[in-house]
């Protein structure tokens, strides 16, 4: 069951609006982050000491993309398809095998340890988990003041402290919980922490890691506005990685579509929703429940066959010939190149203009 | 399986190199050694020396050359028993240490699974804290304080057993240095024995057969002593590396002639060459019974060949 | 709280007072450590050790100084060998050479446990840095230090100890090392398997994306987390060494003349149990009872930092 169907206020007809006309208005801005042909490969362990190839991994292979200034960037596609690892290898938290990450003119992937850490103050990161990435054994204060600790050595212990409180004020905390650890949290409040300790140090640009879908279905949707709330206010660009398009829709300007570590379609959210051009979107999108029962019960839903497959040995051409319904040997043999096919959308697909599906 | 045991077989060179190495070049660099100053020292000495390490050499010669021996079963001559070599005392000294170690051990292995599983058996009985209780008092108190007092109340007050000496092996002298080196390794043995068979009882496969309606003697023998026996086989290594070290002294408070016994002797009397031999010796033993350890742990669980 | 208050903190800007306000109340959160100090608190066995540990640590640290006025090497020479006597303050009797038993055993516990605990510590700093390290890069630097961990395993490291004390001096700061050398093996493997656990973990992550390098990681989180195993191992190691201590003193390689510990004076009282059973069994009962309450506080902290297991 997705936030959507229990929440109405996650419905796009409902709700505020993530900021349209900001990001038209940014539109001519000079993007703040660009990715080329990223590449993130995992050489796999040899099967056997003989073996003289090992297999590869790709995790994210050959993804290109610009974000704006206070733009919001969806990312979805079902687990396993290089998601997270893109999000982390945009933070060169996994090192990138190819490619180029280029933050505010500057590309990230040749810096050395020593240098890219200082530019982690500008872009953060917010975790699936949100238990598992708070330290145990630290008081909330800690762990949101542990970046200004980094950062900003100098500070005074009230002065870190009075930045914390702040920070956990705008994140809906309340001061009494400062000494507090963190099993002692549910999973939302965990999250807020994670939110707060990401937003102390005003960072440009903040990936969301599935930020919501460990949530209890009743909080994600008090995470999400938090998130747009935030964004708005501070102007953030935001990466959202999640695989639940309702949620992805709620809060997105443009949203980036993968299938097995490729891109497959990249549009604005509206054009996305309305007209999506690649298969794999439309089934993705025709998976979403609607709130209006009526509606759902006649709606029609693509279902795909057959299983995701191994990303160790994808199918060759296109990755997703093997489970699209309009598969043709054209596909097996060349990789679709990735071509406009709107105002502001692209789609890699050989047949996108075939209109029987 | 083969493969793995050619495997562990190959890391014993290196490790046994390492050994013989380091006592090699400590040997070497201590100060006041006979190695290093050779005034002061009787005559006969320095020519046994010069002659079994070739003094006028550069170091590394000398280590080859002591290498050569060794693979050869020369340890070199003794200081202190000038009419020995070190070789010679030990061969000297292994049945009796042998008898003594190799019953303990087997003894330890016997009564601390018996005890161990029992106890598990019957969990949180009286006699299951007794076990507990028991087996705490025997790893509290080390063998050094467990044999007087045996020797004082048992062969002294008593007089049921002889309080010392080897008697040329009769049994009654051997009762109670075996007695009291297994001691300890039984009471490590029994508790780790108890904690994984309540441990195993507990796991879902044996449930299972339980449930299936097998009898409780059958979920035991068949299911429970296999998974439960792997900690117990994987401390076997160390609790033999504890029962040589426990003969050292044993040996020394019943004065049984053993390599033990000539090993604190050396020690005391700084007989390098006796030492060296009897700690590379000794190396080697416990080495090779790890080794033979592993492999039946790697017999018992297929996990371990695969990694 | 107000609503008005509560508005006021949800915005960026935080009043300083408000800021004052609710430091003043703010609650303490129970951590980890509180939880299981409650645990163990309700375990009498090894709250029983803990005590019985810290009288037995006063007694050999004050009660020379406190309880008797025999000094450790006066000589009594009408009294060699002589057994308790209440009247003339040799609560434990004398030894061999007419020197009062009480005092000989309360120094000897001093060394025997400084031994203990400062061997312990030589091996939780290697152990640790060295386990942390390997478990915490992993990859190739984690290979070469486990190998050589895994050779020096298969050493029979306690006859290493007994060749060091035959070849070099013997004192007791080379007691220390030697026998810190020894167990900072366990140490080492059991730090890093923590460590590996721990690295997987997403706030280690966190901790990158925050622009940690991997030396404040290290220090900052890992180290922190890897504290109970810790703790635990290092109760159950202080035991081992101080019976490995003794073992080197009993077979007269340990502590010389004129220090003492409890193992050269056991060893001196199974020479002489005959005569004078006082001896052996006073040092004998401090030694066994030391071990028995480290082994079962160490069982008992065990239990509590670690409550999956029960």
């Amino acid at each position: 069951m997705t936030a959507a169907a229990l929440d109405p206020s996650l419905d796009p007809g409902h709700a505020d609006d993530p900021g349209a006309i900001d990001a038209r208005s940014a539109a001519d801005a000079a993007p703040i982050l660009t990715v080329r042909d990223l590449r993130v490969h995992f050489p796999m362990p040899k099967k056997s000491i003989l073996a003289r190839d090992r297999d590869v991994l790709k995790a994210v292979d050959g993804i290109s993309f610009d974000l704006r200034p206070g733009e919001t960037l969806g990312v979805v596609g079902e687990s396993g398809c290089g998601k997270s690892t893109l999000g982390r290898a945009i933070l060169q938290l996994i090192p990138a095998s190819g490619g180029q990450v280029v933050w505010q003119g500057e590309d990230l992937t040749g810096l050395s340890g020593r240098a890219m850490r200082d530019r982690r103050r500008d872009m953060q990161i917010i975790f699936q988990d949100p238990l598992a990435s708070l330290d145990p054994r630290m008081t909330v204060g800690d762990i949101i003041g542990q970046p200004l600790r980094t950062f900003a050595p100098d500070l005074s212990r009230q002065a870190r402290r009075e930045r914390v409180l702040e920070a956990m004020g705008v994140v809906g905390l309340l001061p009494e919980m400062v000494n507090r650890y963190p099993h002692e949290f549910s999973g939302g409040q965990a999250q807020r922490i994670g939110i707060a300790r990401a937003m102390i140090l005003r960072p440009k640009l903040v990936i969301c890691d599935e930020p919501v879908s460990a949530l209890d279905v009743s909080i994600q949707s008090q995470i999400i506005n938090l998130l747009m709330r935030i964004q708005r206010e501070f102007g953030l660009s935001l990466i959202f990685i999640s695989h639940d398009l309702s949620v992805v829709r709620h809060i997105s300007h443009r949203i980036l579509v993968l299938y097995l570590g490729r891109l497959v379609e990249f549009a604005d959210r509206d054009a996305l929703y309305a007209s999506p051009r690649h298969p794999y979107t439309r089934a993705l999108i025709s998976a979403v429940p609607l709130p209006d029962p009526d509606a759902e019960r006649n709606k029609q839903r693509i279902v795909l066959p057959g299983d995701l497959p191994s990303p160790l040995d994808p199918p060759s051409g296109c990755h997703f010939r093997t489970r699209c319904p309009r598969a043709t040997s054209l596909c097996a043999q060349t990789v679709p190149a990735f071509e406009p096919t709107g105002p502001s959308q692209w789609t890699a697909c050989h047949h996108w203009h075939d209109p029987r599906t | 399986m083969l493969s793995y045991a050619v495997r562990r077989l190959a890391w014993l060179i290196p490790t046994l190199l390492i050994v013989i190495g380091i006592s090699f070049f400590m040997m070497r660099l201590a100060p006041g050694s006979p190695f290093a100053t050779e005034e002061n020292m009787p005559e006969i000495i320095r020519q046994n020396l010069e002659a079994a390490y070739h003094l006028n050499e550069p170091l590394w010669v000398q280590f080859l050359i002591y290498l050569g021996n060794l693979a050869q079963g020369d340890f070199g001559p003794s200081f202190q028993y000038t009419d020995y070599t070190v070789t010679e005392l030990i061969w000297l000294g292994f049945p009796a240490s042998l008898q003594v170690g190799g019953l303990a051990i087997g003894i330890a292995a016997l009564i601390g699974i018996a005890v161990g599983m029992h106890a598990a058996l019957n969990q949180n009985s009286w006699s299951d804290h007794l076990v507990m209780a028991v087996t705490m008092t025997g790893i509290a108190v080390p063998n050094f304080v467990l044999a007087p007092l045996a020797i004082l109340i048992i062969g002294v007050y008593w007089g049921l057993l002889p309080a010392g000496g080897w008697g040329g092996g009769a049994w009654t002298h051997k009762v109670l240095p075996i007695a009291t080196l297994a001691m300890t390794q039984i009471a490590y043995i029994a508790r780790l024995t108890r904690g994984s068979v309540i441990e195993t009882l507990r796991s879902n496969y044996i449930r299972t057969a339980r449930a299936k309606g097998l009898p409780a003697r059958l979920v035991m023998v068949r299911h429970t002593l296999r998974g439960a026996l792997l900690p117990v086989i994987s401390y076997l290594g160390p609790a033999i590396a504890g029962i040589i070290t426990g003969t050292v002294v044993i040996e020394e408070i019943f004065g049984i002639p053993g390599i033990g016994r000539y090993f604190v002797q050396g020690a005391l009397n700084r007989d390098y060459t006796l030492v060296m031999g009897v700690v590379i010796f000794y190396a080697v033993i416990i080495m090779a019974l790890n080794l033979l350890v592993d492999v039946l742990y790697a017999v018992l669980d297929p996990k371990v060949r695969l990694s | 709280m107000t609503e008005a208050n509560r508005e006021a903190v949800s915005d960026a800007g935080l009043h300083p007072d408000l800021i004052r306000a609710a430091e003043e109340r703010r609650p303490r959160g129970r951590s980890l450590w509180q939880d299981a100090l409650r645990r163990l608190g309700r375990n009498h066995a090894a709250m029983a050790s803990l005590v019985m540990l810290v009288v037995i640590t006063f007694l050999c640290f004050a009660g020379p100084h406190l309880l008797t006025d025999h000094p450790l090497d006066r000589v009594y020479w009408d009294r060699v060998a002589k057994g308790p006597d209440f009247e003339r303050g040799h609560w434990f009797g004398t030894d061999g050479n007419g020197r009062d038993l009480f005092v000989r055993t309360l120094y000897g516990g001093q060394i025997s446990l400084m031994v203990g605990l400062a061997a312990t510590l030589v091996s939780l700093v290697i152990g640790v840095l060295y386990g942390a390290t390997a478990g915490y890069f992993g990859g190739r630097i984690d290979n070469v230090l486990m190998r050589i961990v895994d050779i020096l395993y298969a050493v029979p490291f306690i006859f290493f100890v007994i060749l060091l004390f035959v070849f070099f001096d013997r004192n007791l700061l080379m007691v220390f090392v030697a026998i810190g050398a020894v167990v900072w093996l366990d140490m080492a493997r059991i730090v890093r398997g923590q460590a590996i656990a721990l690295r997987g973990k997403e706030f280690i992550e966190a901790a990158r994306s925050l622009g940690l390098s991997g030396g404040a990681i290290l220090v900052r989180h890992i180290i922190p987390n890897l504290l109970s195993p810790v703790v635990v191992f290092v109760t159950l190691t202080v035991p081992q060494v101080i019976l490995f201590e003794s073992f080197l003193s009993f077979i007269g390689l340990g502590v010389q003349e004129p220090m003492t510990s409890w193992g050269v004076l056991i060893s001196e009282g199974a020479r002489r149990m005959q005569q004078a059973w006082w001896m052996l069994a006073f040092p004998a009962a401090f030694l066994a009872v030391t071990l028995f309450c480290f082994n079962y506080l160490g069982d008992g902290l065990r239990d509590a930092l670690d409550p999956k297991d029960r």
